[in-house]
Formats: structure tokens, sequence, C-alpha cells
């Protein structure tokens, strides 16, 4: 075992890790901890853009900005969050360009920028031009900017290093952040960080769905690990179904697609989004279009022999178009369905896209223990960090928007927490749970696998708690994952070395994703409600009175040594914006 | 509009569509052998299915100490370079219909870089060179955002080939020179210097043509086109490492 001391440590090296690391390498001694290389952090798979109120191409101001935000999180949002995000949004894009991103140009040099779901001119009136892209590779483009200025700063990275334990230390009854402790994968080594400052900005956990625009690492490690530690989770039910993924495989097809003009179509070739959404069409919120879809489908309007998919028709397109803006996602239709978008509508269905929950935290970027207590030295950002600026349903452009805005936020926040602080002694034996986790695994004698219990997994996820929810679909997979939670002890591994065992740490994962799937499931249950990315159909409306409010999720053991799950409730930020009904 | 139709895709989802192929894998690990190994693996799938997709199911149902780097699963993160049918591709962008599944499949770490385990190489060497070239925007203004600067969109295209790098490495590792000299940048690092040279707001270009005007840089280029067949991203990478060669005989870029 080895012990590291910096005074600032950032886990995991997507766009919201090496934001935040440009700013805290400036200020303090960092570490990053990442799990891949930097460059292949899912930030990459982003296509959009990033939304800014830079009013380039026509009328915009961060107000507008602001409203969709909220609406588009169906108010859940907290609204003074969300007008951080609008305000710096735009500093933010003009510090992306400074930093050498190369965005797209208007005929006159400025910082293109194009249509994307919710956004609008004027509170609804129209879509608005606002979204600040690079073709449809944004986020690759962000994430390679970003490592570039990493090395530019020297930001010092530990790669291929898996943080398994979040170390807490209790001090007169405060919970502090005393460090982590992380794997390396290429020796198998324990390594004990202790630090000052820890931010979290691991991502998302959408790899508990099957059909996903989730990377395979998209485990929730950051989540687990200080869910597991006790602290809370906020508004994990809340999951995003993006409207347009890849039929069947779930690759993600840009909303970009319809903000360059693309059409959704049934097997009757009906432009079906006329009907649910008068004004925004096709650019309406995701969580609509999403839902739109499934009704056709359900009600037997669906494409292809088996009725479960509908057409993104981009045919009517200009080829140059699609080659200038949308290079990328017109080859996957290439390479992965052999279809050419020219002249052929693409299937697609929506696809498990992003955590609207995660570690809740202030505008700091400070991990909260509670409704308002701070953790001392503990700070999230990025997907696994609920704010929250997305509510019950994050609008497009917005997630590329927030790894910078919150990113940069918590990295300046950390370090000067960490250059006035002192360090936080570790507990008794800080490696102990990572320890006994591995030997468990390592020389477990158990019949289960790995692979089984994570495609059953999958496959209640994508049954019961996916677009459409109710009731007993949502006890279903209580019951499962409860089942599986339980097979998982014991699950065995095959390769029991130390170098590189990716089977070890696939079974940690799966470990996590469990744990994050019963808490997102659980709180689903709870809201009777229908909210953004949550649709009960045993309750289809609003419930404002009951349910306007965040979910605040603990991990409990009892004496006995049994786990449960405790649910709390925090209420809203608003300030300018009273809740209406959301109408695209 | 016609009602859209989709006649071929759909009639080829009906049929059962499973195979039989056979994954020949390169494997080796030092905790068991010093030696390097072939194994056979079978296995049914879809020959829509891509490469990564058997490697899934080999490790997942039949051998869990197969050991490779993969993430996104669709070609935009670079993890999963390696050398298929003796070419250098992205096992999530390689379908098995476009490989000949009669016969096997070979399935090797890329080369020219250490081999710790199985498929993964040591990607340091790799990485350092890439972060030789400078591969940063530099100006002589300061970072911070005050108004907009601005770029014409013909500038902004100058460059736009190279800006698609994601750092694969199935360039580098497919040229002959890399091969037998690794002190060589590669063409990874010529692309990502390339991507800056050409950017209308860098203001370094002469730092970095120096950098790249050493004996290990890109004057060793042989201009054998691997490099170019070899880029899952579609990148014109000798051409990129021409345009570098020119630059450094006219001093104009």
């Amino acid at each position: 075992m080895k012990i590291h001391k910096y005074d600032t440590v950032i886990v995991g090296a997507g766009g919201a890790g090496m934001r935040a690391a440009i700013e805290s390498t400036k200020r303090s001694r960092t570490a990053v901890l990442t799990k891949l290389y930097p460059t292949r952090s899912h930030t990459g798979a982003a296509q959009g853009g990033m939304a800014a109120a830079l009013a380039n191409v026509e009328e915009d101001n961060w107000e507008w900005h602001t409203f969709d935000t909220v609406k588009g999180g169906d108010y859940l949002v907290d609204q003074d969050a969300a007008e951080i995000l609008a305000k710096e949004a735009i500093d933010s894009v003009l510090d992306l360009e400074k930093m050498g991103l190369p965005f797209n140009r208007t005929p006159n040099g400025t910082i293109d920028q194009r249509r994307f779901g919710g956004h609008s001119r004027n509170h609804g009136e129209a879509p608005v031009r606002r979204s600040c892209y690079a073709a449809d590779r944004t986020g690759h483009m962000i994430l390679q900017t970003l490592y570039q200025n990493c090395v530019k700063e020297g930001v010092e990275f530990f790669n291929e290093f898996y943080v398994l334990d979040q170390m807490i230390t209790e001090e007169d009854g405060v919970k502090r952040s005393a460090g982590v402790v992380a794997y390396e994968l290429a020796t198998g080594e324990i390594h004990v960080f202790q630090a000052k400052a820890v931010i979290y900005a691991s991502g998302g956990c959408g790899k508990f769905f099957r059909v996903t625009s989730n990377a395979h690492t998209l485990t929730g490690d950051g989540q687990a690990a200080v869910y597991r530690r006790g602290l809370p989770l906020e508004d994990m039910e809340f999951f995003q179904f993006h409207p347009t993924g890849i039929w069947r495989m779930g690759i993600l097809l840009t909303e970009g697609a319809r903000g360059e003009g693309g059409i959704l179509r049934n097997k009757d070739g009906e432009r079906f989004m006329e009907k649910y959404a008068p004004v925004m069409k096709d650019l309406a919120s995701r969580d609509v279009v999403s839902r739109s879809i499934y009704t056709e489908i359900r009600e037997g309007r669906g494409c292809g022999p088996e009725g479960d998919h509908v057409y993104l028709d981009l045919t009517h397109l200009p080829p140059e178009q699609l080659d200038a803006k949308l290079p990328d996602i017109t080859e996957f239709a290439r390479t992965y369905l052999g279809i050419e978008p020219y002249t052929d509508p693409i299937p697609i269905q929506p696809t498990a896209h992003y955590a609207m929950g995660g570690i809740p935290t202030n505008v700091e970027g400070e991990v909260l223990s509670d409704n308002s207590t701070v953790v001392p030295g503990l700070y999230a950002a990025g997907e696994v960090a609920c704010v929250s600026v997305h509510g019950a349903n994050r609008l497009g452009t917005n997630s590329l928007l927030d790894i910078n805005v919150f990113g940069r936020r918590a990295g300046i926040a950390a370090a000067e927490y960490s250059q006035k602080a002192d360090y936080v002694e570790l507990p008794e034996n800080p490696a102990e749970f990572v320890v006994s986790q591995i030997e468990q695994l390592r020389t477990s004698t158990g019949t289960e696998r790995v692979a089984e219990i994570r495609r059953e997994l999958q496959e209640t996820m994508d049954a019961n708690v996916m677009v459409f929810r109710t009731e007993q679909t949502i006890k279903t997979a209580v019951e499962k994952i409860a089942e599986l939670r339980e097979r998982y002890k014991n699950v065995a591994i095959q390769d029991k070395g130390k170098r590189f065992n990716t089977d070890l740490l696939e079974a940690i994962e799966l470990g996590n994703l469990l744990d994050l799937a019963e808490v997102m499931a659980v709180s689903a249950l709870a809201r009777k409600e229908s909210r953004g990315g949550h649709y009960r159909e045993d309750y289809p409306n609003r419930d404002d009175v009951n349910f306007m409010r965040h979910t605040m999720a603990y991990r409990e053991v009892g004496d006995d040594g049994t786990e449960s799950i405790r649910l709390d409730y925090k209420p809203v930020v608003q300030t300018r914006y009273q809740p209406m009904e959301r109408k695209y | 509009m016609a009602t859209p139709v989709l006649d071929k895709v759909e009639a080829e989802a009906s049929a059962s569509p499973y195979i039989t192929v056979t994954f020949r894998i390169r494997r080796f690990n030092p905790e068991v052998s010093a030696e390097a190994v072939w194994e056979d693996f079978q296995l049914e799938i879809d020959p829509k299915e891509r490469v990564l997709d058997g490697l899934h199911k080999i490790k997942w149902d039949l051998d869990g100490t197969l050991t490779f780097r993969r993430s996104c699963a669709h070609g935009i993160c670079g993890s999963d370079a390696m050398r298929i049918n003796g070419r250098n591709r992205l096992a999530c962008k390689t379908l098995i219909k476009d490989l000949n599944p009669e016969k096997p499949i070979t399935v090797e770490p890329i080369k020219g870089l250490t081999v710790l385990k199985d498929l993964v190489v040591d990607m340091e060497p790799f990485f350092q060179a890439y972060r030789d070239v400078m591969p940063f925007l530099i100006t002589k203004e300061t970072n911070e955002p005050t108004r907009e600067r601005l770029q014409s969109a013909e500038d902004r295209a100058r460059f736009d080939d190279t800006t698609k790098c994601i750092l694969c490495a199935a360039c580098t590792s497919s040229c002959p020179v890399f091969w037998n000299d690794g002190q060589y940048f590669g063409p990874a690092a010529i692309v990502n210097a390339h991507r800056f040279i050409f950017d209308s707001r860098d203001e370094a270009g002469e730092q970095r043509l120096e950098i790249l005007n050493d004996r290990d840089g890109v004057w060793r280029c042989r201009t054998t086109f691997n490099c170019t067949d070899a880029c899952p991203r579609g990148i014109e990478v000798t051409k990129a490492i021409a345009e570098v060669k020119k630059a450094l005989i006219t001093r104009r870029f």
C-alpha cells in the first residue's frame, strides 16, 4: 500500500474533472485519478453543442436560457443554480475558444450557433439558435481542448487508477473528507490519497440500462463511493432517455440532427411530433419526444416488422449540409446499420442517456451531507453531481455547459479550500474496506457470474423503469434488484491476478451499479407523480403540492447489518419563475 | 414526401442472424508465462455485431482473464485499437461481416509499444510523443474571456481534418518506421502538431516546426500510407505529414 499526500485530488478526467484540474493545478498541488486515460472519457461522445446565449446569429439572452432550463427541468431545477449556469455560459464558451477549441464559425467569423431541443426565444415563442458547436463532435473537441490545456498546465494524472472508496473522518460530529482509496489497474496495488480537498467528477451510471448511449465504463463509481459512506444521493429517479439512439444499439445520434432540420416519422411517414408539441415539434424537450416515440410505437405506428422503432429522417437535407454539420452521426449510420442517410431514414429508439440526479452539491460544488450541511473538503461536479441545474429533465447542450461552469467552480473552490485547510486525519485502517472487497472477490468460490447478473439487471431496468413506469413495474424492478444484490454476494471472478485485472474491476463496477439501481428504483417508487424524465402512468400529472421537492436517498445500516434506503426530501429553490403547465 | 421504407435492413433483421466464428487471439500474461501464445475461441455471433462484441462474449461467458481496453464502443474514445486480421482497427468499429467470418479472425495488440497483458500495451511513449509537440494553442494574449476572438470559416476549415484525432494510436503503431525506432514521433504526434501549426489563431508554429525538424521528426516518414489506411477517423494522415514537411521547407503555414 502506498500513501500519497496532495492538496487537491480530482476523481475522473472527463470534461468536469479536467476543467476543475486546470483551475486547481494553478492554485494547489493537485492529482487527477482517472480509471481511463483522460481522452477516453465519455465527454468525448457528446455531439451537438454547448448552450450559451451569445446571440451571435439571432437575438438571445441569458434570462431566456435560464427560463428554458427551469421549464425543461419541469420546475424541479434550483433556479439560483440555473441562473448561474446561463449567465456563466457565455464566458465559459469564450474561455474554451481562448483555450483553442475549434468551434464552427459564421461567415463573419464569430462562433456559429444552432437550434436544440427546448431552447427557445422569449420564453417558448419559437426555437432559438443557442448551441455553440463544432460539427457533431463538440464533446470530442471539448475533451481534447481541456486535455491539451491540462498538458499545458502540467496537470498530474494517475491514469488507470480506480477510486474505490471515499475516506470520511468524523470530528466533533462533523463528517470531513480525508481523501480517497484507489486501485492501480496495472499492478493491483492499493494507493491511499490523503487530500485536503477531493472533487468527484467521475461521470454517470447509465450502464444499468441495456439500451444506452453510455460507455461500458459509466458505472457510477463516484456516486456509489460516497453513498456507501452515508452521504445522500439526490433525485436519482430522474434519468434521461435520449430520443434518438440507434435502434437496438443505443448509440447516440445528436439532437443537432433535428436542430439542422431532421424530422421524426412513424411507419406512415407522418411527422408525429406535430401532434405532441405544436410549436417546438421535433425540438421539444427530450422527455417529451421520447414519450411521444413510445406512444407511437405502443399505438401500432412503429416501424419495422416488430414495430419497435421510428425513423429519424434526414433525406430532405442537402448532402453537403450533412457532411459539414453531421459527419459523425451519418458515419455511425453507415458503419453500424449499413444505411445511407442521404437517401434512407435511420431507425431509432430512445436510449438511456443521462442521470439528472447524483451527489447533492451547492453552487460552489460543495457536497452536502443533508439538505444544507456542507461536508468540508468534499466537492462534486458534472454528471456525478446534482446541483440541481437539470431538475427532472436536462436540456440538450446543458451538460457540456454544466461540466464547464461547475467543473471550473468546483476546481477553484476546492483549491482555495485546500490552501487554507489542514489535512484531516486518516481513518485508522484507511484501505480496510478496499482490501477486503478485493480479497473477497479474488478468493470467492461462488457460482454467480458478473456478466449474467449485469445482463439481468439491465433487462429489468429496461423493462421496468424506463420511459414509462407504474407502481407495478417499479416494484418488479425493486424485487429483482434485491434478488440480484443477494446473488452478487456469491459472485466469483476467473482472473485472480494482480496485473490489469479488468475481470475484478468489472465485478466491483457491477456492485456499484446494483447499489445505484436500487436507489433509483426506490426513489421512483415513492414519487407518485409524473415530472420530466420520471413518468408514472398511474400518476400521469405533475403534483406540485406533494412533490415539488428533491428526493434525498440515504443508505442506512441496521444494528444487525441489514441495509435499507431512507428517503428524505429537500425544497426546490424558486426565484423568478412560478411553476406553469409545460407545453412545447 | 413519400413514406420512407427500409426493406433491406428489416428483411435481414427478421432471419436468424447467428453464425459461428473463431477468434484467434494473441494471449500474453507475464504473471503466468513469459511467452505469448495464440488461443482460439469459438462463439456464436450476429455478423452485424462488432469485433468488440465478440471479445466481450469471450470475456463475459468463456474466459474472464481475457484483457483489453474499451469504453465508448462506437469509435470515439480511442481505447480499443488493435491489430485485427493483420490491420490496425478499432474493435468497436469493425463488424464481423466485413472480415470474412469463414476464417479465424486474428486479434493481436498494436505493434511497436510494449505489450503488458493480452491486448493491452504501454501507451506512455505514445502520449509522451504527443506531449512533446506542445499540443495546445499558444497565443500572446491572455486566457481571460473578454470578448470573442474571430476566425474565418476558411481558416477554421484549414485544420479541420486533424482536429478529428482520438489518440487511439492506430496510425503510429502501423508505421514501419515507428516499429523500428520508437524514438520517432510517429504520425499521431505530427497530426496533432499539424492541428496547431495550421490554426490561424496559433502563434507557435515556428517552434513546433523546429521540434519536428529533429532527426526523430517528420523526415523519418517514408510515406508508406499505412497510417492513413489505419486511421479510424478517416484523417488523411500522410497528407498532413506532407504539409508539415512542406511548411518546414517553405516556412509558410
